[in-house]
Protein backbone atom coordinates (compact mmCIF):
# COMPACT_ATOMS: atom_id res chain seq x y z
CA UNK A 1 0.00 0.00 0.00
CA UNK A 2 1.23 3.56 -0.79
CA UNK A 3 -0.45 5.90 1.88
CA UNK A 4 -0.46 9.67 0.32
CA UNK A 5 -3.04 11.29 2.64
CA UNK A 6 0.16 13.00 5.03
CA UNK A 7 -1.93 16.34 4.91
CA UNK A 8 -4.93 14.29 6.90
CA UNK A 9 -2.71 12.93 9.36
CA UNK A 10 0.83 11.56 8.93
CA UNK A 11 1.55 7.66 8.67
CA UNK A 12 3.61 5.53 9.12
CA UNK A 13 4.90 7.18 12.62
CA UNK A 14 9.05 7.11 13.21
CA UNK A 15 9.84 4.32 15.65
CA UNK A 16 10.40 7.10 18.50
CA UNK A 17 6.85 8.16 18.57
CA UNK A 18 5.70 4.66 19.06
CA UNK A 19 8.34 3.99 21.81
CA UNK A 20 7.40 7.08 23.89
CA UNK A 21 3.45 6.54 23.33
CA UNK A 22 4.22 2.88 24.47
CA UNK A 23 6.64 3.51 27.05
CA UNK A 24 4.10 6.14 28.87
CA UNK A 25 1.18 4.00 28.68
CA UNK A 26 2.90 0.16 30.02
CA UNK A 27 4.97 1.95 32.46
CA UNK A 28 4.40 5.49 33.73
CA UNK A 29 1.01 6.19 32.89
CA UNK A 30 0.01 8.62 35.55
CA UNK A 31 -2.16 12.02 35.46
CA UNK A 32 0.27 14.62 35.15
CA UNK A 33 0.59 17.06 38.42
CA UNK A 34 -2.52 16.14 39.88
CA UNK A 35 -1.50 13.05 42.42
CA UNK A 36 1.90 13.55 44.57
CA UNK A 37 3.65 10.71 43.39
CA UNK A 38 6.21 9.56 41.01
CA UNK A 39 4.20 8.33 38.50
CA UNK A 40 1.80 12.05 38.32
CA UNK A 41 5.23 13.85 38.31
CA UNK A 42 7.00 11.45 36.01
CA UNK A 43 4.09 12.38 33.51
CA UNK A 44 4.00 16.11 34.46
CA UNK A 45 8.10 15.99 33.59
CA UNK A 46 6.95 14.74 30.00
CA UNK A 47 4.69 16.86 29.50
CA UNK A 48 7.11 20.24 30.66
CA UNK A 49 9.62 18.46 28.51
CA UNK A 50 7.43 18.90 25.45
CA UNK A 51 6.02 21.92 26.33
CA UNK A 52 9.44 23.07 27.15
CA UNK A 53 11.26 21.75 23.12
CA UNK A 54 8.07 22.30 21.26
CA UNK A 55 8.45 26.21 22.31
CA UNK A 56 12.38 26.07 21.10
CA UNK A 57 10.96 24.81 17.80
CA UNK A 58 8.82 27.72 17.05
CA UNK A 59 11.42 29.91 17.81
CA UNK A 60 10.19 31.05 21.28
CA UNK A 61 11.22 31.19 25.01
CA UNK A 62 7.84 31.28 26.92
CA UNK A 63 6.94 27.59 27.64
CA UNK A 64 4.19 28.97 29.74
CA UNK A 65 2.66 30.53 26.32
CA UNK A 66 2.47 26.99 24.96
CA UNK A 67 -0.82 25.40 25.44
CA UNK A 68 -1.47 21.85 24.44
CA UNK A 69 -5.04 21.04 22.96
CA UNK A 70 -6.50 18.06 20.92
CA UNK A 71 -6.06 19.19 17.81
CA UNK A 72 -5.57 21.84 15.42
CA UNK A 73 -9.14 22.91 15.24
CA UNK A 74 -9.36 23.44 18.96
CA UNK A 75 -6.64 25.65 18.82
CA UNK A 76 -8.41 27.23 16.33
CA UNK A 77 -11.22 28.00 18.05
CA UNK A 78 -9.20 29.11 21.34
CA UNK A 79 -8.06 31.25 19.62
CA UNK A 80 -11.06 32.91 17.65
CA UNK A 81 -13.55 32.38 20.03
CA UNK A 82 -11.23 33.69 22.87
CA UNK A 83 -10.09 36.68 21.01
CA UNK A 84 -13.07 38.04 19.45
CA UNK A 85 -15.95 40.11 20.52
CA UNK A 86 -19.13 41.72 19.26
CA UNK A 87 -18.58 44.24 17.24
CA UNK A 88 -15.25 42.81 15.81
CA UNK A 89 -13.63 43.11 12.39
CA UNK A 90 -12.01 39.82 10.69
CA UNK A 91 -9.77 39.85 7.89
CA UNK A 92 -9.09 36.43 6.34
CA UNK A 93 -8.09 34.69 2.78
CA UNK A 94 -10.54 32.71 0.24
CA UNK A 95 -8.40 29.54 1.20
CA UNK A 96 -9.04 28.74 5.13
CA UNK A 97 -10.14 25.67 6.02
CA UNK A 98 -13.51 25.01 7.52
CA UNK A 99 -11.87 25.15 11.62
CA UNK A 100 -11.24 28.64 10.61
CA UNK A 101 -14.41 29.29 8.40
CA UNK A 102 -17.19 27.39 11.12
CA UNK A 103 -15.70 29.76 14.29
CA UNK A 104 -15.46 32.59 12.59
CA UNK A 105 -19.45 31.58 10.83
CA UNK A 106 -20.57 31.32 14.26
CA UNK A 107 -19.33 34.40 15.49
CA UNK A 108 -20.81 36.04 12.76
CA UNK A 109 -24.46 34.69 13.34
CA UNK A 110 -24.01 34.52 17.09
CA UNK A 111 -21.36 37.13 18.25
CA UNK A 112 -21.90 40.22 15.81
CA UNK A 113 -18.29 39.44 14.23
CA UNK A 114 -17.92 40.77 10.86
CA UNK A 115 -15.20 39.24 8.28
CA UNK A 116 -13.72 39.87 4.89
CA UNK A 117 -12.01 36.72 2.84
CA UNK A 118 -9.53 38.48 1.05
CA UNK A 119 -9.26 36.80 -2.59
CA UNK A 120 -6.24 34.22 -3.31
CA UNK A 121 -5.39 34.04 -6.96
CA UNK A 122 -5.80 29.97 -8.45
CA UNK A 123 -2.89 28.73 -6.96
CA UNK A 124 -4.30 29.65 -3.57
CA UNK A 125 -2.03 32.73 -3.08
CA UNK A 126 -3.35 35.59 -1.29
CA UNK A 127 -3.69 38.78 -2.91
CA UNK A 128 -1.36 41.33 -1.21
CA UNK A 129 -2.60 44.95 -2.37
CA UNK A 130 -6.00 43.40 -1.72
CA UNK A 131 -5.47 42.60 2.04
CA UNK A 132 -3.53 46.02 2.62
CA UNK A 133 -6.76 47.13 1.55
CA UNK A 134 -9.01 45.02 3.87
CA UNK A 135 -7.54 46.29 6.85
CA UNK A 136 -9.37 48.59 8.39
CA UNK A 137 -9.61 50.37 11.35
CA UNK A 138 -11.71 48.64 13.49
CA UNK A 139 -9.74 45.08 12.15
CA UNK A 140 -8.84 43.10 15.37
CA UNK A 141 -7.23 40.40 13.68
CA UNK A 142 -6.11 38.87 10.38
CA UNK A 143 -6.77 34.81 10.33
CA UNK A 144 -4.24 33.07 7.54
CA UNK A 145 -3.90 29.51 6.48
CA UNK A 146 -0.15 29.18 6.39
CA UNK A 147 0.18 26.44 4.40
CA UNK A 148 -3.12 25.55 2.01
CA UNK A 149 -3.95 21.82 2.92
CA UNK A 150 -5.65 22.11 -0.86
CA UNK A 151 -3.01 23.57 -2.76
CA UNK A 152 0.23 23.24 -0.78
CA UNK A 153 0.28 26.72 -1.44
CA UNK A 154 2.55 28.42 1.68
CA UNK A 155 1.57 32.12 1.95
CA UNK A 156 4.09 34.76 2.40
CA UNK A 157 4.08 35.55 6.06
CA UNK A 158 6.31 38.25 6.23
CA UNK A 159 4.79 40.53 3.20
CA UNK A 160 1.21 39.62 5.15
CA UNK A 161 2.73 41.46 8.64
CA UNK A 162 3.99 44.32 6.25
CA UNK A 163 0.85 44.95 4.49
CA UNK A 164 -1.60 44.71 7.75
CA UNK A 165 0.82 46.55 10.30
CA UNK A 166 0.06 46.15 13.60
CA UNK A 167 -2.95 44.01 13.53
CA UNK A 168 -3.26 40.75 15.38
CA UNK A 169 -1.74 38.05 13.06
CA UNK A 170 -3.51 34.51 13.58
CA UNK A 171 -1.75 31.66 11.96
CA UNK A 172 -3.08 28.50 11.18
CA UNK A 173 -0.24 26.15 10.93
CA UNK A 174 -1.18 23.22 10.57
CA UNK A 175 0.12 22.01 7.34
CA UNK A 176 3.74 24.22 7.26
CA UNK A 177 4.71 23.24 11.32
CA UNK A 178 7.28 20.44 10.56
CA UNK A 179 7.11 20.44 7.14
CA UNK A 180 9.27 23.80 6.72
CA UNK A 181 11.28 25.62 9.22
CA UNK A 182 9.29 28.03 11.33
CA UNK A 183 10.06 30.99 13.84
CA UNK A 184 7.29 32.28 15.17
CA UNK A 185 9.92 35.54 16.53
CA UNK A 186 10.64 36.05 12.90
CA UNK A 187 7.73 35.94 10.72
CA UNK A 188 5.61 37.87 13.68
CA UNK A 189 2.58 36.17 14.17
CA UNK A 190 0.79 36.88 17.01
CA UNK A 191 -1.08 33.70 17.85
CA UNK A 192 -0.11 30.48 16.10
CA UNK A 193 -2.24 27.40 16.20
CA UNK A 194 -1.16 23.79 15.16
CA UNK A 195 -1.40 19.95 14.93
CA UNK A 196 1.22 17.78 16.04
CA UNK A 197 -0.49 14.78 14.20
CA UNK A 198 1.33 15.58 11.28
CA UNK A 199 4.58 16.61 10.38
CA UNK A 200 5.10 17.02 14.17
CA UNK A 201 4.70 12.68 13.90
CA UNK A 202 2.66 13.11 17.46
CA UNK A 203 -0.17 10.04 17.42
CA UNK A 204 -3.84 11.85 16.61
CA UNK A 205 -5.45 13.56 19.89
CA UNK A 206 -2.42 16.65 19.98
CA UNK A 207 -2.61 19.94 18.78
CA UNK A 208 -0.98 23.19 20.16
CA UNK A 209 -1.63 26.52 20.68
CA UNK A 210 0.98 29.62 21.53
CA UNK A 211 0.04 32.69 22.27
CA UNK A 212 2.12 36.26 22.13
CA UNK A 213 2.67 37.83 26.07
CA UNK A 214 0.54 40.36 26.01
CA UNK A 215 -2.21 39.02 24.41
CA UNK A 216 -5.47 38.13 25.92
CA UNK A 217 -7.86 35.63 25.17
CA UNK A 218 -11.05 34.27 27.17
CA UNK A 219 -10.58 30.46 28.32
CA UNK A 220 -13.30 28.80 26.37
CA UNK A 221 -13.19 25.33 29.12
CA UNK A 222 -13.19 25.91 33.05
CA UNK A 223 -12.18 22.88 35.10
CA UNK A 224 -10.08 21.39 37.35
CA UNK A 225 -6.23 22.19 36.73
CA UNK A 226 -3.98 20.16 40.05
CA UNK A 227 -3.40 23.95 40.85
CA UNK A 228 -5.15 26.29 43.72
CA UNK A 229 -7.80 23.85 43.88
CA UNK A 230 -9.05 25.63 47.19
CA UNK A 231 -10.31 27.61 45.01
CA UNK A 232 -13.46 27.33 42.75
CA UNK A 233 -11.93 30.34 40.57
CA UNK A 234 -10.39 29.30 37.35
CA UNK A 235 -7.00 30.30 37.24
CA UNK A 236 -5.58 33.47 35.82
CA UNK A 237 -1.61 31.92 35.11
CA UNK A 238 -0.44 30.04 32.68
CA UNK A 239 -0.27 27.38 31.04
CA UNK A 240 -3.33 26.23 33.54
CA UNK A 241 -5.67 29.10 32.58
CA UNK A 242 -6.06 27.23 28.96
CA UNK A 243 -5.22 23.14 30.13
CA UNK A 244 -7.57 22.15 32.04
CA UNK A 245 -9.02 18.29 33.04
CA UNK A 246 -6.50 15.15 32.04
CA UNK A 247 -4.40 16.04 29.04
CA UNK A 248 -3.81 13.34 26.20
CA UNK A 249 -0.57 12.05 28.22
CA UNK A 250 0.13 9.59 25.57
CA UNK A 251 -0.06 11.82 22.86
CA UNK A 252 2.10 14.48 24.52
CA UNK A 253 4.71 11.63 24.82
CA UNK A 254 4.66 10.57 21.71
CA UNK A 255 4.74 14.08 20.37
CA UNK A 256 8.26 14.04 22.46
CA UNK A 257 9.41 11.16 20.19
CA UNK A 258 8.37 12.42 16.73
CA UNK A 259 10.40 16.04 17.48
CA UNK A 260 13.05 13.93 18.59
CA UNK A 261 12.83 12.25 15.05
CA UNK A 262 12.79 15.26 13.18
CA UNK A 263 15.86 16.37 15.44
CA UNK A 264 17.89 13.13 13.94
CA UNK A 265 17.32 13.57 10.85
CA UNK A 266 17.34 17.42 10.56
CA UNK A 267 13.73 19.64 9.70
CA UNK A 268 16.04 21.50 7.00
CA UNK A 269 16.48 17.42 5.15
CA UNK A 270 13.00 16.77 5.54
CA UNK A 271 11.61 19.58 3.80
CA UNK A 272 14.01 18.99 1.11
CA UNK A 273 12.94 15.37 0.43
CA UNK A 274 9.22 16.43 0.76
CA UNK A 275 9.61 19.50 -2.07
CA UNK A 276 11.36 16.92 -4.32
CA UNK A 277 8.24 14.47 -4.14
CA UNK A 278 6.19 17.15 -4.33
CA UNK A 279 8.30 18.01 -7.71
CA UNK A 280 8.16 14.65 -9.29
CA UNK A 281 4.54 14.19 -8.32
CA UNK A 282 3.53 17.35 -10.18
CA UNK A 283 6.11 16.10 -13.19
CA UNK A 284 4.24 12.97 -13.30
CA UNK A 285 0.73 13.98 -13.08
CA UNK A 286 1.19 16.86 -15.62
CA UNK A 287 2.51 14.60 -17.85
CA UNK A 288 -0.77 12.83 -18.66
CA UNK A 289 -3.06 13.85 -21.18
CA UNK A 290 -6.44 14.92 -18.61
CA UNK A 291 -5.26 15.44 -15.64
CA UNK A 292 -5.19 18.81 -14.28
CA UNK A 293 -3.16 19.71 -11.18
CA UNK A 294 -4.48 22.87 -9.20
CA UNK A 295 -1.67 25.03 -8.11
CA UNK A 296 1.75 24.19 -9.63
CA UNK A 297 2.37 27.16 -11.73
CA UNK A 298 5.96 27.94 -11.19
CA UNK A 299 7.42 29.64 -8.81
CA UNK A 300 10.18 29.97 -6.16
CA UNK A 301 10.93 26.93 -4.86
CA UNK A 302 9.45 25.83 -2.12
CA UNK A 303 6.13 28.24 -2.51
CA UNK A 304 4.26 25.16 -1.68
CA UNK A 305 3.84 21.97 0.30
CA UNK A 306 3.46 18.29 -0.41
CA UNK A 307 0.17 18.41 -1.32
CA UNK A 308 -1.26 18.15 -4.83
CA UNK A 309 -5.21 18.23 -5.54
CA UNK A 310 -5.88 17.20 -8.99
CA UNK A 311 -8.59 15.95 -11.27
CA UNK A 312 -9.32 13.69 -14.30
CA UNK A 313 -11.09 14.89 -17.09
CA UNK A 314 -14.39 13.50 -17.43
CA UNK A 315 -14.11 11.58 -13.91
CA UNK A 316 -15.76 12.19 -10.75
CA UNK A 317 -13.23 12.51 -7.99
CA UNK A 318 -14.98 10.04 -6.04
CA UNK A 319 -14.92 7.46 -8.96
CA UNK A 320 -11.06 8.25 -9.37
CA UNK A 321 -10.42 7.70 -5.70
CA UNK A 322 -11.93 4.07 -5.55
CA UNK A 323 -10.19 3.17 -8.16
CA UNK A 324 -7.05 4.40 -6.53
CA UNK A 325 -8.12 2.66 -3.49
CA UNK A 326 -8.79 -0.60 -5.36
CA UNK A 327 -5.08 -0.64 -6.14
CA UNK A 328 -3.94 0.51 -2.72
CA UNK A 329 -3.37 3.94 -3.08
CA UNK A 330 -4.24 6.11 -0.46
CA UNK A 331 -5.63 9.60 -0.84
CA UNK A 332 -7.99 12.04 -0.16
CA UNK A 333 -11.24 12.70 -2.30
CA UNK A 334 -13.70 15.70 -1.99
CA UNK A 335 -13.36 19.51 -0.66
CA UNK A 336 -10.86 18.55 2.16
CA UNK A 337 -12.94 20.67 4.91
CA UNK A 338 -12.26 23.45 2.54
CA UNK A 339 -15.14 24.52 0.33
CA UNK A 340 -14.07 27.99 0.43
CA UNK A 341 -10.32 26.90 -1.36
CA UNK A 342 -12.01 24.81 -3.98
CA UNK A 343 -14.35 27.54 -4.38
CA UNK A 344 -11.23 29.72 -5.13
CA UNK A 345 -9.64 27.08 -7.37
CA UNK A 346 -12.83 26.32 -9.46
CA UNK A 347 -13.43 23.00 -8.26
CA UNK A 348 -16.73 23.57 -6.33
CA UNK A 349 -18.58 21.61 -5.72
CA UNK A 350 -17.14 18.73 -6.84
CA UNK A 351 -13.75 18.55 -5.20
CA UNK A 352 -10.84 16.74 -6.52
CA UNK A 353 -8.14 13.92 -5.57
CA UNK A 354 -5.21 15.25 -2.85
CA UNK A 355 -2.27 13.34 -2.33
CA UNK A 356 0.27 14.16 -0.23
CA UNK A 357 3.26 13.01 0.53
CA UNK A 358 5.53 12.22 3.33
CA UNK A 359 9.15 12.17 4.59
CA UNK A 360 8.43 8.27 4.03
CA UNK A 361 7.51 7.99 0.88
CA UNK A 362 9.60 6.98 -1.91
CA UNK A 363 10.36 8.15 -4.99
CA UNK A 364 9.17 4.70 -6.72
CA UNK A 365 5.88 5.55 -4.33
CA UNK A 366 5.11 8.35 -6.81
CA UNK A 367 6.37 6.68 -9.98
CA UNK A 368 3.75 3.54 -9.17
CA UNK A 369 1.32 6.03 -7.96
CA UNK A 370 1.16 8.81 -11.45
CA UNK A 371 1.11 5.08 -13.50
CA UNK A 372 -1.97 4.52 -11.92
CA UNK A 373 -3.46 7.35 -12.54
CA UNK A 374 -2.59 7.12 -15.79
CA UNK A 375 -4.12 3.97 -16.28
CA UNK A 376 -7.46 5.21 -14.60
CA UNK A 377 -7.49 7.72 -16.60
CA UNK A 378 -7.19 5.71 -19.96
CA UNK A 379 -3.84 7.26 -21.16
CA UNK B 1 26.14 30.67 55.11
CA UNK B 2 23.30 28.82 56.92
CA UNK B 3 22.32 25.94 55.65
CA UNK B 4 19.51 25.02 56.28
CA UNK B 5 16.29 23.78 54.45
CA UNK B 6 13.50 25.69 52.52
CA UNK B 7 10.20 24.75 50.65
CA UNK B 8 9.42 26.91 47.92
CA UNK B 9 5.74 26.24 47.14
CA UNK B 10 4.60 27.54 43.48
CA UNK B 11 1.22 28.07 41.72
CA UNK B 12 1.60 25.21 38.96
CA UNK B 13 3.09 22.13 38.24
CA UNK B 14 4.61 23.94 35.09
CA UNK B 15 6.77 26.30 37.64
CA UNK B 16 7.25 24.09 40.08
CA UNK B 17 9.10 21.94 37.18
CA UNK B 18 10.85 24.98 35.72
CA UNK B 19 12.48 25.52 39.02
CA UNK B 20 12.97 21.99 39.50
CA UNK B 21 15.12 21.91 35.95
CA UNK B 22 17.31 24.89 37.37
CA UNK B 23 18.06 23.71 40.90
CA UNK B 24 19.27 20.75 38.88
CA UNK B 25 21.39 22.67 36.41
CA UNK B 26 23.20 23.96 39.46
CA UNK B 27 23.40 20.84 41.54
CA UNK B 28 21.01 22.34 44.20
CA UNK B 29 19.95 18.93 46.37
CA UNK B 30 16.03 19.06 46.21
CA UNK B 31 13.45 16.97 46.12
CA UNK B 32 9.40 17.29 44.99
CA UNK B 33 6.98 16.83 47.80
CA UNK B 34 3.52 17.26 48.32
CA UNK B 35 2.49 21.20 49.64
CA UNK B 36 2.22 20.58 53.26
CA UNK B 37 -1.66 20.55 54.35
CA UNK B 38 -1.75 23.67 56.86
CA UNK B 39 0.68 25.56 54.13
CA UNK B 40 -2.27 24.99 51.39
CA UNK B 41 -5.66 22.39 51.03
CA UNK B 42 -4.06 22.64 47.16
CA UNK B 43 -3.29 19.57 45.48
CA UNK B 44 0.11 20.68 44.19
CA UNK B 45 4.04 19.79 44.42
CA UNK B 46 6.28 21.45 47.00
CA UNK B 47 10.03 21.71 46.07
CA UNK B 48 12.48 20.96 49.48
CA UNK B 49 15.48 21.79 48.89
CA UNK B 50 19.02 22.72 50.64
CA UNK B 51 20.91 25.66 50.32
CA UNK B 52 21.60 29.08 50.86
CA UNK B 53 18.05 30.82 50.24
CA UNK B 54 19.64 33.96 48.80
CA UNK B 55 21.75 32.25 45.92
CA UNK B 56 18.91 30.02 45.21
CA UNK B 57 16.50 32.50 44.96
CA UNK B 58 19.27 34.16 42.43
CA UNK B 59 19.07 30.89 40.31
CA UNK B 60 15.23 30.83 40.24
CA UNK B 61 14.33 34.43 40.30
CA UNK B 62 12.11 34.57 37.48
CA UNK B 63 9.60 31.62 38.69
CA UNK B 64 7.44 33.08 40.55
CA UNK B 65 7.03 31.52 44.14
CA UNK B 66 4.00 32.03 46.02
CA UNK B 67 5.88 31.01 49.26
CA UNK B 68 9.15 30.71 50.70
CA UNK B 69 9.58 28.54 54.04
CA UNK B 70 12.40 27.76 56.11
CA UNK B 71 11.78 23.87 57.55
CA UNK B 72 13.81 23.02 60.69
CA UNK B 73 12.70 19.56 60.44
CA UNK B 74 8.86 20.11 62.38
CA UNK B 75 7.52 23.40 61.40
CA UNK B 76 7.62 25.92 57.95
CA UNK B 77 8.28 29.78 58.66
CA UNK B 78 7.44 32.06 56.28
CA UNK B 79 10.41 33.73 54.86
CA UNK B 80 11.61 36.88 53.82
CA UNK B 81 13.96 36.95 51.21
CA UNK B 82 17.05 39.60 51.51
CA UNK B 83 16.78 39.37 55.29
CA UNK B 84 20.09 37.11 56.84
Amino acid sequence: MIYLDNAATSFPKPAETIDRLNDFVRNIGGNPGRSGHTLSLEAARIIFEAREKLTAFIGMEDSERLIFTLNGTESLNMALLGFLEAGDHVVTSSMEHNSVMRPLEYLRRVRGVSYTPVPCCADGFIDLEHLRKAVAGKTKAVVINHGSNVTGAIQPLREIREAIGDVCLIVDACQTMGSIPFDMKENAADILCFSCHKSLYAIQGVGALYVREGIELAPLKFGGTGSRSESIEHPMFLPDRYECGTPNTPGIASLLGGLSFIERRGLANITKKKQALRSRLVDGLTKIPGVRVYGHRPRDAGSYLAIVTFNIDGMLASHAGYELNKRSLFVRIGLHCSPVAHQTIGTFPAGGLRASPGYFTEESDIDIFVEAVRAIAGK
Amino acid sequence: MPENKFLLVFNTIHDVLRAEKILKQHKVPNELIPVPRNLSSDCGMSILLEGDIATVTGYIGQVPAVGVYSFDGQEYVPVIIGHH
